[in-house]
């Protein structure tokens, strides 16, 4: 069972968030609770985009909470707390990825070609789709599925700057990467997530939302 | 400037992070206005953007928040596991049903979230209800007052009450101490 929805890309208060970690580093230890419950969520999904198992990606997630709470002191005020959050978290599903997973990646000769230019596939529309679609489970597979189907290389990039709307320096930094290199792969991401869900988003799904055939909504 | 599909292509990711300079986007825009397929290039990798950035793509187990909290205090206060904290959680496991309602009489109760609430009379502590984090009562399935964007966690009542929540004057009224139903109107505390 699943609660109803979770709050990803939402800015929480961080006026007082300095302050927080501050009394946080000095003793007052529970404050930590406060401190984390705006990007709960955020830490479960940054683990399940990359493990895509609920158990897993708890387990990654409540390990990621314990190291931030255990390191608190190394973290520096410069930094975003939810940034630093989320890289530990991305960093220990990564390696549980790696550790229980190996199955999730790729082979090497699996993986989609990062050189060369990348054409999208033609299709004639792709009408623009109501945020209540994915209030409908099926969508949300479908979109999951096809993320998965990409390689980690893209991937990894994709989860980071489009859906824990990191910025491409943090993205680049997280991963290790170049900002050159998150550029190209996160083009590449998304240009072949657009040509893995254009064809089912230009009919099936949508012959059931309001908006029916002809009648566009724009 | 004039830019060719092949062009648009490597850089329509740039193009919607704004990551691509006056001259280059001018180019660009001049060319979506002429050019079919690459205009659905560009609809389709905002699409692809705007779906997986809402919120509601992802959804998290329910209980999760309660298991992350009560994973971080073992963690925060490993002490509290000693063997004679052993001995003694053990001894206090058999008066967990009582305590509640001891610490209600002797005043030492949990802060509520409002001040306007009521706390509970006789709501069974096993009872599950649905809570969530900014709220201040707890209901059950199906109530009309829970607002339809709540990031729900499944807990018990009792686990509930601990946390300062009280139940809702609608779907538990009949556990409120002060009986609502002389007329007084309901407070939601939503």
């Amino acid at each position: 069972m699943q609660e109803a929805a979770t709050s990803l890309a939402g800015s929480p208060p961080t006026q007082n968030e300095d302050a927080l970690i501050e009394r946080i580093r000095n003793g007052e230890r529970e404050l930590f609770y406060e401190l984390i419950r705006p990007y709960e969520r955020r830490v479960y999904a940054a683990a399940f985009a990359i493990l895509r198992n609920e158990a897993d990606a708890e387990d990654a997630a409540q390990e990621a909470v314990l190291k931030a709470f255990r390191n608190i002191k190394q973290f520096r005020s410069e930094a975003k707390f939810s940034t630093w959050l989320i890289q530990i978290a991305i960093n220990e599903a990564r390696m549980r990825r790696r550790k229980n997973h190996p199955e999730l990646i790729e082979p090497i000769a699996d993986r989609q070609d990062e050189s060369g230019d990348y054409v999208p596939r033609d299709f004639a529309d792709w009408r623009e789709i109501p945020s209540e679609t994915l209030g409908r489970k099926e969508v949300r597979e479908r979109l999951a599925e096809a993320l998965a189907s990409l390689g980690q290389i893209y991937r990894d990039v994709f989860i980071l700057r489009d859906m824990q709307h990191l910025s491409i320096e943090e993205t680049a930094s997280t991963l290790k990467i170049s900002t050159a290199s998150v550029k190209t792969r996160l083009l590449r991401a998304r240009l072949m997530l657009r040509d893995l869900l254009a064809p089912g988003l230009g009919s099936a799904w949508f012959s059931q939302t309001s908006f029916g055939k002809g009648a566009k909504p724009w | 400037m004039v830019v060719k599909c092949e062009v648009v292509w490597r850089e329509v990711s740039n193009y919607v992070d704004g990551e691509v300079g006056p001259e280059l986007r001018s180019a660009m825009d001049d060319h979506f206005r002429i050019c079919k397929r690459c205009t659905s290039v560009l609809e389709g990798t905002q699409n692809v953007v705007h779906l997986y950035g809402d919120e509601s793509m992802v959804s998290v187990p329910l209980g999760y928040s309660h298991r992350l909290h009560r994973r971080l205090e073992e963690d925060m206060h490993p002490g509290r596991r000693t063997f004679f904290g052993w001995m003694v959680a053990a001894a206090a496991s058999v008066l967990v049903a009582g305590g509640f309602e001891a610490a209600r009489s002797s005043g030492r109760l949990p802060q509520l979230r409002s001040p306007h609430a009521q706390r509970a009379s006789s709501v069974p502590p096993d009872m599950m209800v649905l809570i969530y984090p900014d709220g201040k009562t707890f209901h059950v399935a199906g109530c009309t007052y829970i607002p339809s964007q709540a990031h729900l966690e499944s807990v018990k009542a009792s686990e509930a009450e601990r946390e300062g929540y009280t139940p809702c004057v609608r779907c538990l009224k009949k556990y409120l101490t002060q009986n609502t139903s002389s007329g007084d109107t309901p407070i939601r505390t939503v």
